[in-house]
């Protein structure tokens, strides 16, 4: 069985993985192999991923950088993010380690951490046990559970009360290795009360080798705190990426999310806010842009606890070639949860008639008093807006670009950071004409 | 400039052009009228080239050259610009770019360099003028959100920006008041030369008191059943189309 390897693993090298990394991650390990014993990994025989059969993707050779091995790296040299020039603090993970040698940035606020999970756990014990673990749940994941008992280390952003982080804090996730590897992030973000903070992650796999990455982030939002996390991803095709968003957010608190696929291999999103104060807001977008046979699969959860919140999804895809999209949208209100306002939106562009989008809107509501919807359409370009493009002159290739285009706009509308909304807009032209920025020496997307 | 000979033409099987012709040289005006269903849109989507629609006999020519073989992009940089009667919305494509994409594919197919971007905002600018068109009209997306008014004015707007040779009016009359009327045939006239040529297509004779024909066609069941002058566009405002097609 798949899981034998892994487990063995996990029993053979556990001192490894110990020594490692800090007490703070390392007493999780335990209750994380029990479960993961009882559940493993997910397969397609499970609803809920049933297009994407996540145990296979680790029926292969896998090293695993337990010894913490250094990656010869200077990220500054080697690399050049594609959203360079933004004004933002910047910050590397080179596979799961903070990157300790990073230049000074502006100073940050009095009182706010960035910087490895390691150290936090260290300096901030009570915050970090109060939130490290606490948040995700791996009782039904057993991709969280895995992530568990392997992660050594990761980015912690903390933002104490009344703190506003003006600009923006920007995390690169460097993917580097001379085998087969899979990597394990963690990621916590905390956010105090009437705390302020965007921070956006862009991932990217330098080499040309297969990753399987699992990432584990979990936000906390205290009352009247608004967190921003956007995500980009510019992976090679040789990447397979589990990622797990757990978000829990009091009264009066704003989460934005937003996930942009721009390039990858096979991507497995799955997030799950919790709202458990009242008069709070969640944004959920996301937007993936696929050909040849790339993957995408988002999957959110999301559960009004209480009355008076609302929330709002919007999720595109755009499939092309042989890719495969997959949309399952999870709204669960509560029963007390009244005056709750959902909305859901997902929208898929087929451009070949081989790409595949599986949709699925899931609403369980318990409450009377409340306004939810979802709209959910799979479709082509506008035929009649191709035409009135065309009868202007502009030949048909170019104007299915435009469409393209124009279909992605209210996704980076959601960033609520203007100068990335304009650079997003740029890269995902690039992206539609098939000359997206090679990242530095990555030489591996085609 | 353009010539149809025995143009059939049908729409998921079924024929709704039964045999037109049409010639129409530089400097005319012709006005196309017709009850409902006679096949006035056909026409015009025919001649821009809407794949919708097949030609199944006749040709057509347009300043010598095949029209029929020619893909639709390449109509219009040819100088064919048709005013839609119900110009599709594009959200997300600014009108910026979609001028400044049309202006510089007609400028590319004349081989001409690319509009530099100040020109193009001036061009933009002494377009909106000369019609005397709001500026948030330009500021948006395409037609997102205009009322009916406001689309026709953007079609005639983007008329004046390409500068086209042929124009086909379809139906630009239709949902617009008085004023809306009047703005919009102005904005045609003034874009008329000895050069150009402009078929107007509409089933009331009221934007003809605006935009005067040179030559009037009444077409009726997929056929041109008259042609006259400007005067048989007044008759058929007193008698109505009756006369016509039951004599």
């Amino acid at each position: 069985m798949i899981e034998q390897q892994y487990k063995d693993l996990f029993q053979q090298f556990r001192s490894e993985l110990d020594a490692n990394s800090v007490e703070g991650l390392n007493r999780h390990r335990d209750s994380a192999f029990d479960r993961f014993q009882q559940i493993g990994f997910p397969t397609s025989r499970e609803e809920d991923y049933k297009h994407s059969n996540v145990a296979r993707v680790f029926d292969t050779d896998l090293g695993l950088n337990l010894r913490n091995i250094p990656m010869p790296v200077n990220p500054y040299d080697t690399f050049k993010c594609d959203v360079p020039n933004l004004s933002t603090h910047l910050y590397f993970l080179i596979n799961d380690r903070y990157y300790d040698k990073t230049l000074a940035n502006d100073p940050l606020p009095d009182g706010v951490f960035v910087g490895s999970l390691q150290r936090f756990s260290e300096d901030y014990p009570d915050i970090f046990n109060a939130n490290y673990g606490q948040i995700a749940d791996y009782s039904d994941n057993g991709v969280v559970a895995y992530n568990t008992m392997f992660a050594q280390d990761g980015f912690v952003v903390y933002v104490p009360k009344n703190v506003t982080v003006e600009k923006p804090l920007q995390l690169i996730n460097i993917l580097r290795g001379g085998v087969d590897l899979n990597v394990n992030r963690r990621l916590l973000i905390i956010a105090e009360e009437n705390a302020q903070v965007k921070l956006l992650v862009c991932d990217h796999a330098v080499d040309d080798v297969h990753f399987v990455v699992t990432q584990v982030t979990e936000v906390s939002a205290a009352a009247h705190a608004q967190v921003d996390v956007y995500e980009l991803e510019e992976n090679s095709s040789k990447v397979t990426r589990l990622n797990n968003l757990f978000s829990e957010q009091m009264e009066h608190s704003h989460v934005a999310t937003s996930a942009i696929t721009l390039h990858n291999g096979y991507t497995r999103n799955n997030y799950r806010f919790r709202i458990l104060g009242e008069h709070a807001h969640v944004d959920a977008g996301g937007l993936a842009i696929c050909d040849g046979s790339q993957h995408i699969d988002n999957f959110a959860f999301l559960d009004h606890a209480v009355p008076n919140c609302t929330s709002n999804e919007l999720f595109k895809t755009v499939l092309d070639d042989r890719a495969t999209g997959v949309f399952c949208g999870k709204i669960l209100v509560e029963k007390d949860a009244q005056k709750t306002q959902a909305y859901q939106n997902n929208r898929n562009l087929l451009a070949s008639s081989t790409a595949q989008m599986f949709s699925k809107p899931q609403l369980e509501i318990y409450a009377d008093d409340v306004k939810c919807s979802h709209g959910l359409t799979t479709g082509q370009l506008d035929e009649e807006a191709l035409f009135y493009m065309r009868a202007r002159g502009i030949d048909k290739d170019e104007a299915k670009l435009l469409l393209m285009v124009a279909f992605t706009r209210d996704v980076v509308d959601l960033v609520r950071i203007d100068t990335l909304q304009d650079r997003l807009a740029m890269l995902i032209e690039k992206r539609f004409r098939g000359e997206l920025m090679r990242c530095g020496n990555c030489n591996v997307c085609k | 400039m353009l010539e149809i000979k025995n143009l059939h033409a049908i729409v998921e099987e079924k024929e709704i052009l039964k045999g037109i012709n049409l010639d129409v040289k530089p400097g005319e005006i012709h006005a196309v009228m017709g009850p409902n269903g006679s096949g006035k849109s056909t026409l015009a989507s025919v001649l821009a080239g809407n794949p919708k629609f097949e030609v199944t006999r006749g040709s057509i020519l347009f300043k010598g050259n095949d029209l029929l073989e020619m893909e639709p992009e390449d109509r219009a940089r040819e100088g064919l610009f048709l005013s839609f009667q119900y110009p599709v919305e594009i959200p997300g494509v600014s009108m910026v770019n979609f001028m400044r994409a049309a202006v510089n594919e007609q400028r590319k197919y004349r081989g001409e360099e690319p509009i530099s971007a100040s020109d193009f905002l001036k061009l933009m600018r002494d377009k909106r003028e000369l019609l005397g068109i709001d500026s948030n009209l330009v500021s948006r997306s395409v037609n997102e959100g205009f009322s009916g008014g406001e689309k026709k004015k953007n079609e005639i707007f983007q008329m004046a920006m390409l500068n086209p040779q042929l124009s086909i009016l379809d139906e630009t009359d239709s949902g617009l008041d008085i004023d809306a009327l009047r703005v919009v045939a102005q904005g045609v006239n003034k874009l008329q030369t000895k050069e150009n040529a402009t078929i107007v297509i509409t089933h009331y004779q009221r934007l003809l008191e605006y935009i005067k024909p040179d030559h009037v066609h009444v077409l009726y069941a997929g056929r041109i059943i008259r042609s006259g002058g400007p005067d048989l566009a007044l008759e058929l405002e007193k008698r109505g189309y009756d006369w016509l097609i039951n004599p």
